[in-house]
C-alpha cells in the first residue's frame, strides 16, 4: 500500500518536474514565425480523416475520451 | 558622380514615398459581414471486422461486421460589427452496417432487428472568435438515430489565449441523453416481441453521459507545440445492452447486467514537432481509468513526410493496452453469486496494434485541376486485438474551399 503511494508520488513529481522544464523552455513565437506551426498537419488534435477510426476504437475498447472524439451518443451495439 | 548618387537616392525615395501614399492606411483584410462559405469536408470510410467473441452470443461466435460511413460538414462564417468571427458548422453523417452477431438476437427470423441498420447523425455547431480578446465561445447540438438507439447531444465551450498568443486554455462541457430500445434475445423475451412484449414496439430506457474537458495547448518554439487534456465523464442509466447474452457456469442463460453508473477519467497529452522542412512528428498518449476497473494506456505516433509542398505520405502506429473490467468473464465462467456480469470482450483484458499509412494531396491549383477541391487524403489502417479480433479501415477525406 505504502509502496503504491510512493510510486504515485514519484510519478506525479516526475510529471510536475518535466512540465516545469518543458514549459520553462518556451520562447515567445510571433505570428510571422508560425509558418511551420500553422501547417495543416501540425494541428493539435485529431484530424478529420481519423473521425471514423476513433469511432470504431471507442466501441471496440473500454477506454474513450481525451482525444477530441465523442464520449457518448451512438449505440456501438455491434 | 555625387550628383548621380543623389539623383538615384532621390528617385528611390520618391518611388518609395509614392508607394507609401498609394497604400491604404487600413491594412486589415476585408471581412465579410454576410454569411460566406469557408470550407466543406466529405469524410467517408469502409470498415470491416471479424473475430470469435461476440457479446450477442455470450462471448463466443462471429463478430463479423461491415460498416460504410459518410459524413459531410459545411463551415460558414461571418464577421459582426465588433470584428468578431462567427463560424457555423453543419454536419450530416450516415452509417450503414451489417452485423452477423446482431442477427443472432433472433436467429429464427430471416432478418432480425438490427442485422443491418442505418444510423443518421446531424449536428450543428456555432462559435464566436474574438481576436482582440483572444477568446472563443461556442455551442452545439447533435442528434443520432438508429433502429434501437436515439441520442440527443449538446455542448458548450470556451477558450482563452494567453497574452502572447502562444498558449490557449479551453473548457468544454457535453451532455448526451440517449434512449436504448430493450430488444432482448428471442428466447429470453416474455410475451411477444421485445421487452415490452409488443412486436417492433420495444420499451425504451435512458442512458445519459455528462462530460467536462479542460485542455491547455502551448507553443514551445517555432517547431514544437504541446497539449494537455483532462476529461471527466459520468454515465448514468442502462449501460449494458439488452441483447448481450451471458452463459453462467451452471449452463443458465442471462442478459448482461452492468452497474447503472460509470465514472471515466482519461488524461491525454499531444506533442507535434516539425523536423527540418519535410517531416512532421505527431504523438499522442492517453492514460485512462474508470470505476469499473478498466485501466488503459494508448500511444499513437504518426509521421508526415512531405515529398513536396503539396504531397505528403503519413505512416502511423497506435498501441493500446487495457485491464479487464471487474464484471467481465468469458463464456460459462460467471456464477450466480455475482451481481454484475458480462461476456463482452470489449471489456476484457487485451492489447491492440493499429498501423497503416495515408497520403495527402493539396496542390495550389486544386486536386485533379479542380480549383475548389482543395485537398484529398486517403488512409488505410489494420487493427489487431490479442484476443483474435481483426479489422481494416480505409478512409477518404475531400476538402472543398
Amino acid at each position: 500500500m505504502k509502496s503504491k503511494k510512493s510510486q504515485a508520488v514519484r510519478r506525479m513529481t516526475f510529471v510536475a518536474v518535466s512540465s516545469v522544464l518543458v514549459l520553462g523552455s518556451c520562447s515567445t513565437v510571433k505570428e510571422y514565425q508560425k509558418n511551420k506551426l500553422n501547417d495543416g498537419e501540425m494541428t493539435l488534435g485529431a484530424r478529420k480523416i481519423e473521425k471514423t477510426e476513433m469511432s470504431f476504437q471507442t466501441y471496440r475498447e473500454g477506454a474513450s475520451g481525451a482525444n477530441g472524439g465523442k464520449t457518448g451518443g451512438g449505440c456501438g451495439c455491434n | 558622380m555625387k550628383r548621380i548618387c543623389l539623383s538615384v537616392v532621390g528617385i528611390f525615395l520618391t518611388l518609395f514615398a509614392s508607394f507609401a501614399q498609394s497604400s491604404p492606411k487600413d491594412t486589415t483584410v476585408y471581412k465579410s459581414r454576410k454569411l460566406s462559405f469557408e470550407e466543406a469536408n466529405l469524410v467517408t470510410s469502409y470498415y470491416r471486422q471479424d473475430g470469435n467473441n461476440s457479446a450477442v452470443t455470450g462471448g463466443i461466435g462471429t463478430e463479423k461486421l461491415t460498416d460504410f460511413s459518410g459524413a459531410i460538414d459545411v463551415k460558414l462564417n461571418k464577421w459582426d460589427r465588433k470584428d468578431r468571427k462567427h463560424i457555423f458548422d453543419f454536419e450530416l453523417g450516415i452509417d450503414h452496417y451489417t452485423s452477423a452477431s446482431s442477427d443472432k438476437v433472433d436467429p429464427n427470423t430471416i432478418s432480425s432487428a438490427s442485422h443491418a441498420d442505418t444510423r443518421l447523425y446531424p449536428s450543428a455547431n456555432w462559435s464566436m472568435e474574438n481576436a482582440k480578446k483572444g477568446t472563443t465561445v461556442g455551442a452545439g447540438l447533435s442528434f443520432s438515430t438508429e433502429f434501437d438507439y436515439q441520442s440527443i447531444g449538446a455542448n458548450v465551450n470556451f477558450s482563452k489565449k494567453t497574452n502572447n498568443k502562444n498558449g490557449e486554455f479551453t473548457a468544454k462541457a457535453q451532455v448526451y441523453l440517449d434512449q436504448v430500445s430493450l430488444i432482448y434475445p428471442i428466447e429470453l423475451r416474455t410475451g411477444g416481441g421485445g421487452g415490452g412484449g409488443r412486436e417492433n414496439n420495444y420499451d425504451k430506457t435512458a442512458r445519459n453521459s455528462f462530460s467536462g474537458t479542460l485542455s491547455y495547448s502551448q507553443i514551445i518554439n517555432q517547431r514544437l507545440q504541446l497539449m494537455f487534456i483532462a476529461e471527466l465523464i459520468k454515465q448514468q442509466g442502462y449501460l449494458g445492452l439488452p441483447f448481450h447474452r451471458v452463459y453462467f457456469a451452471d449452463n443458465s442463460e442471462h442478459i448482461e447486467n452492468l452497474p447503472d453508473n460509470r465514472m471515466k477519467i482519461p488524461l491525454g497529452f499531444r506533442a507535434n514537432y516539425f523536423v527540418g522542412d519535410k517531416v512532421i512528428l505527431r504523438s499522442f498518449y492517453r492514460y485512462y481509468h474508470d470505476d469499473w476497473g478498466v485501466s488503459a494506456h494508448t500511444v499513437q505516433l504518426e509521421t508526415s513526410i512531405k515529398i513536396n509542398p503539396f504531397f505528403s505520405f503519413t505512416p502511423f502506429y497506435r498501441y493500446y493496452t487495457q485491464q479487464a473490467a471487474d464484471y467481465f468473464a468469458p463464456y460459462k465462467t460467471h456464477t450466480s453469486v455475482e451481481q454484475f456480469y458480462t461476456s463482452n470482450y470489449d471489456l476484457s483484458a487485451f492489447n491492440t496494434n493499429f498501423y497503416g499509412a495515408g497520403f495527402r494531396i493539396a496542390p495550389p491549383k486544386g486536386v485533379f485541376g479542380m480549383q475548389h477541391l482543395n485537398m484529398l487524403e486517403v488512409r488505410y489502417g489494420h487493427y489487431t486485438r490479442t484476443n483474435g479480433m481483426k479489422s481494416d479501415i480505409v478512409s477518404l477525406n475531400l476538402k472543398f474551399k
